[in-house]
C-alpha cells in the first residue's frame, strides 16, 4: 500500500493534468471552428473538470489538512502543480488542440484501463468513471486527427507541425519515480500508447517523429513552462483577491 | 426578447374574408391551435418573418456565449466553472437545434451565419454589454436568462412546429440557467461587502438592458399585430415587460438589492408595479451597432470562423475522400 504522501502525491498529478487540460480547452468556448465543435471542446472541459473535483478531492481527504478540491485548484502556485507539461502547452490553433488532446487521450485511456480495479477502491471507482468519458474523448480526438491529417494540404501541414511541436512532451507521460510506482507505474503502458498512436497517425497520413527527447519537470514540479503561470494568475484570480470570499 | 423588432409583411393584417381559400386554411389552422410542418403550405410573409425571428434568436444563442465565457476561465469554483460551462454549452445547442428549425423553412445555417457575420442579421442587444464582474454572471443568469423565458415559455405554443417543439427543450435548460444565476447572485448578495457592491453594480448595469430584451412597446406595430395573428409572437412587449418586473422586484427585495429606478412601486389599482422605461435611445444605438461590445462581439465571432476555415475545409475534403474510396471498394 502507498504512503498517504505518496498517493497525495500522485492524486495531485491525476487531478491536475484534468485541471489544466479542462482550463485549456474551456478556453475555446465561443471560438471554435464550427458549432457541433464548440459543444464537443465544452463537453470534455466538463468532464475533466468532474474529474478534477474527483482526483484533488480525494487528495484532500488523504492529506488531511483540511484542503478540498478548490483549495487545492485555487490555492497552490506553479511550483506545487504536478500536472504533465504537454497539457499546460497553449492551444496555440484547433489542430494544435486537438492534437495535444489526442495524445493526452491516449496516454490517459491506458492509465485509467490500468486503473480500475486498483487496490485502492476510490481510486479504482474514479478511474472507472472517467474512463467512460475518456473512452469518448480519444475517439473524438482520434478522429479528429485523422480527418485533418488526411484533409488538405494546410490541414496536413498544420497537423505534422502540431505533432512535430508536441512530440518532446510525449515522454514525461512514461517516465516513472517512486511516487508512480507506488501507484501505477505508467511506463509499461508505452507499448499500448504506442499501437494506438501509431495506428491513428497512419490514417491520417502523419509522420511520427524519431527523436526520443522529452521534456520533463511537470508531474515533479521541479520546473514547469512559463505557460503554467499565467494560466493560473487568470484561473486563480478571484479567490486570490477576495481570500474571505465564499462563491 | 432574443428576437427584437422583427418585421413581418409590413402591411395590415387581413380578416379571413379577404385571403384565398389556401391562405384562409391556412389562418384557420393556426386559429384552431393546429401546427404548422414544414411541408405544409405558408403564406411567403409567415416564411420570411419566422426565418428572421428563429435565425436572429439562433445567433443570440451563439454571440450569447461570449459574455459568459469571459468568465469561465476565471470561473471561482471548480463547480461554479462546471456550471458555467454546461450552461454556456447548452447556449450552443439551443442554437443548434434553432438553425435546424430555421432550415426547415428552406435557408441553410451557413447563409445565416455569412448573414450574422456580415452584420445584416441582427442578435439580442443585451449580448452587446460587457461582463465586467463575477457578479454579471448571477446578473446575466438571473435577470436575462429572466427576460428570454417570460417570452420563450409562451413560445412553446406557437403555431409552427419544429420551432415549438425546440422551444420546450430549449426552456426546460433555461429555467435552470435562471436558477444558477439567482444562485450567484444570492452568494453575492449575503457575501462579504466586496461582493454585495459588485452584485449591486451588475444588477446596476443590467436592468435596463434587460428591460430593453423585451424591445420598444409595440402596441401600434403592424409587423407585431401580423405575427400575433400568426401566433408567431404570443404577447406584446409592454406586456411581457410588466410581467418581468412583477416577478424580479420581489426577487430583488429578498435579496437585499436595489434596482436602479426611483419610480419602481407597487401600484394597487392595476395589480402591477409602476417602473421607469429604459433609455430607446441608447437601444437604437446599440442596434445600429453602437452598444458597449458591438464591435468586440462581431470581431470575435469573424475570426473564429476565419481561423475555422481551414478546419472546415480540411473536414470535409476527408469526408469526400472517404466517400469516394467506399464507392471505389463497392
Amino acid at each position: 500500500m502507498a504512503s498517504d504522501a505518496h498517493l497525495f502525491e500522485w492524486l495531485c498529478r491525476m487531478g491536475d493534468n484534468a485541471l489544466v487540460l479542462g482550463h485549456r480547452v474551456s478556453e475555446w468556448c465561443g471560438h471554435a471552428p464550427v458549432l457541433e465543435e464548440d459543444i464537443a471542446l465544452a463537453n470534455t472541459a466538463l468532464d475533466l473538470i468532474g474529474q478534477t473535483q474527483l482526483w484533488l478531492g480525494l487528495a484532500g481527504e488523504i492529506e488531511g489538512k483540511g484542503r478540498n478540491a478548490d483549495a487545492l485548484a485555487y490555492r497552490r502556485d506553479v511550483m506545487d502543480f504536478r500536472n504533465l507539461l504537454l497539457v499546460e502547452q497553449p492551444n496555440r490553433d484547433f489542430g494544435h488542440t486537438m492534437m495535444r488532446q489526442f495524445l493526452f487521450d491516449a496516454w490517459h485511456i491506458e492509465m485509467l484501463s490500468a486503473l480500475k480495479g486498483h487496490e485502492h477502491a476510490e481510486i479504482s471507482a474514479i478511474a472507472e468513471k472517467s474512463l467512460k468519458e475518456v473512452t469518448y474523448h480519444f475517439e473524438r480526438s482520434a478522429d479528429t486527427v485523422i480527418a485533418l491529417g488526411d484533409g488538405t494540404e494546410e490541414s496536413h501541414k498544420r497537423m505534422q507541425d502540431a505533432l512535430d511541436r508536441l512530440w518532446p512532451y510525449v515522454g514525461e507521460m512514461f517516465l516513472s519515480d517512486d511516487i508512480d510506482r507506488a501507484v501505477c507505474d505508467p511506463a509499461p503502458l508505452r507499448e499500448a500508447f504506442d499501437a494506438r498512436i501509431n495506428a491513428v497517425l497512419s490514417e491520417a497520413t502523419l509522420t511520427r517523429p524519431d527523436s526520443d527527447f522529452a521534456h520533463k519537470g511537470g508531474k515533479t514540479g521541479v520546473r514547469h513552462t512559463e505557460h503554467l503561470g499565467h494560466m493560473l494568475a487568470v484561473m486563480q484570480f478571484l479567490p486570490r483577491a477576495y481570500p474571505d470570499a465564499q462563491w | 426578447m432574443y428576437a427584437q423588432m422583427v418585421k413581418s409583411t409590413g402591411e395590415g393584417v387581413r380578416s379571413l374574408d379577404e385571403m384565398d381559400p389556401q391562405e384562409r386554411a391556412f389562418q384557420e389552422r393556426i386559429d384552431a391551435g393546429g401546427k404548422i410542418e414544414p411541408k405544409d403550405w405558408m403564406p411567403d410573409g409567415y416564411r420570411k418573418t419566422l426565418i428572421r425571428q428563429i435565425g436572429q434568436h439562433a445567433h443570440s444563442e451563439i454571440v450569447g456565449q461570449l459574455p459568459e465565457g469571459n468568465w469561465i476561465t476565471r470561473a471561482p469554483t471548480l463547480e461554479r466553472k462546471a456550471i458555467l460551462l454546461a450552461k454556456v454549452q447548452d447556449e450552443a445547442g439551443h442554437g443548434l437545434y434553432l438553425y435546424c428549425a430555421a432550415e426547415t423553412l428552406g435557408v441553410t445555417r451557413d447563409q445565416m451565419t455569412r448573414d450574422l457575420l456580415s452584420g445584416k442579421m441582427k442578435y439580442s442587444s443585451i449580448f452587446n454589454y460587457p461582463t465586467i464582474t463575477w457578479a454579471d454572471m448571477g446578473a446575466v443568469g438571473w435577470l436575462v436568462d429572466g427576460a428570454a423565458i417570460m417570452n420563450q415559455v409562451p413560445l412553446q405554443r406557437t403555431s409552427y412546429g419544429p420551432y415549438a417543439r425546440a422551444m420546450v427543450r430549449i426552456c426546460k435548460e433555461e429555467s435552470f440557467h435562471q436558477r444558477q444565476g439567482f444562485d450567484i447572485m444570492m452568494k453575492m448578495a449575503k457575501g462579504t461587502a466586496e461582493q454585495k457592491r459588485m452584485a449591486q453594480d451588475a444588477l446596476n448595469r443590467f436592468w435596463y438592458p434587460s428591460l430593453m430584451m423585451f424591445g420598444p412597446s409595440d402596441a401600434e406595430s403592424i409587423h407585431s399585430a401580423q405575427s400575433m395573428a400568426w401566433k408567431i409572437k404570443m404577447n406584446s412587449n409592454d406586456e411581457l415587460r410588466q410581467k418581468f418586473v412583477d416577478l424580479t422586484a420581489p426577487q430583488a427585495d429578498y435579496l437585499g438589492l436595489t434596482i436602479p429606478d426611483e419610480n419602481l412601486k407597487w401600484n394597487e389599482e392595476k395589480g402591477g408595479y409602476d417602473f421607469s422605461e429604459p433609455d430607446w435611445d441608447e437601444f437604437f444605438e446599440v442596434l445600429k451597432g453602437n452598444g458597449p461590445c458591438s464591435v468586440e462581439r462581431l470581431e470575435d465571432r469573424n475570426r473564429a470562423w476565419d481561423e475555422g476555415r481551414w478546419v472546415r475545409e480540411a473536414m470535409l475534403a476527408h469526408a469526400d475522400k472517404k466517400r469516394a474510396a467506399k464507392l471505389a471498394a463497392e
